[in-house]
């Protein structure tokens, strides 16, 4: 998905994980994923660098679908659609 | 003819079942070491794994048992040498020192200054954590004798079993990953 489309893309949940290293954003995602169901979208706020290669390989693992990352100044948005 | 194609068939059933049950997903670790470093890699990558939904079993023996203790807590019925033990060996996750740059204590303290600085979760915390997301830890019983530890002592923990090498290995036998820190 383009950064335009993910940036109008409704989330089901945000999970806000910044200020947490490794593995928090990680464990974060995985609680925030339980609350939602099949098909609904998640976003996962991260300040963490290795987020943004963490979580797509999480969710080829989980086989979520990821979306796509937008770049904010300070943090990083990933979005997922959960399986 | 026929019969033997049956017993064929049945062999290589039970075979796929052997080859099925060493491929669960699990993850099997030993933790050996009491320093502080190592037991928090051992911890983030446990925690990490139970975010990839792996079934996660850490066999705790020899150093790193002193981890496991409760400051506020204490064993009864320890002799003189199990009592020395008990007073040299560092008072559980909040005392453990670095395997490299101690230096008397002020390297550890330095560095815990840093990972608070940097939001990494400190050792006490990755415990809570591990244990609230399903993380077993079996602790050697034989370890726990040398060393006059007693199970009253260690922390409170939701899945915490004192048990032998038996159950390392059985667990091992069925983990796609093991190691040893």
């Amino acid at each position: 998905m383009t950064t335009e489309e993910l940036k109008n893309l409704k989330s089901n949940t945000i999970v806000d994980a910044r200020g947490t290293a490794c593995p928090g954003p990680l464990l974060a995602a995985k609680k925030g994923i339980g609350e939602i169901e099949s098909g609904e979208i998640m976003e996962i706020y991260s300040s963490d660098e290795g987020t943004k290669n963490d979580i797509p390989k999480w969710c080829s693992k989980m086989t979520h679908e990821f979306l796509g990352i937008v770049e904010e100044d300070s943090y990083s948005r990933l979005f997922l659609k959960k399986a | 003819m026929d019969i033997d194609i049956e017993k064929q068939l049945k062999e290589l059933q039970a075979k796929v079942k052997t080859l099925e049950a060493g491929n669960n997903d699990q993850l099997s670790m030993v933790v050996f070491s009491g320093d502080l470093d190592k037991i928090l890699a051992a911890m983030i990558i446990a925690t990490g794994a139970a975010a990839y939904d792996m079934k996660v079993k850490l066999f705790f023996t020899f150093w790193a048992i002193s981890a496991l203790r409760d400051p506020k807590k204490s064993g009864k019925g320890k002799n003189f040498i199990e009592k020395m033990f008990g007073m040299m060996l560092p008072r559980g996750a909040g005392k453990v020192k670095l395997s490299n740059m101690n230096m008397c204590g002020m390297g550890t303290a330095m560095i815990k200054g840093i990972m608070k600085k940097h939001k990494v979760a400190s050792l006490p915390e990755m415990f809570k954590t591990a244990g609230e997301i399903g993380v077993e830890i079996n602790i050697c019983e034989m370890s726990m004798n040398l060393m006059g530890f007693k199970r009253e002592e260690m922390i409170d923990y939701p899945k915490m079993t004192v048990c032998g090498v038996g159950t390392f290995l059985s667990d091992a036998q069925e983990s796609k990953i093991q190691l040893f820190i």
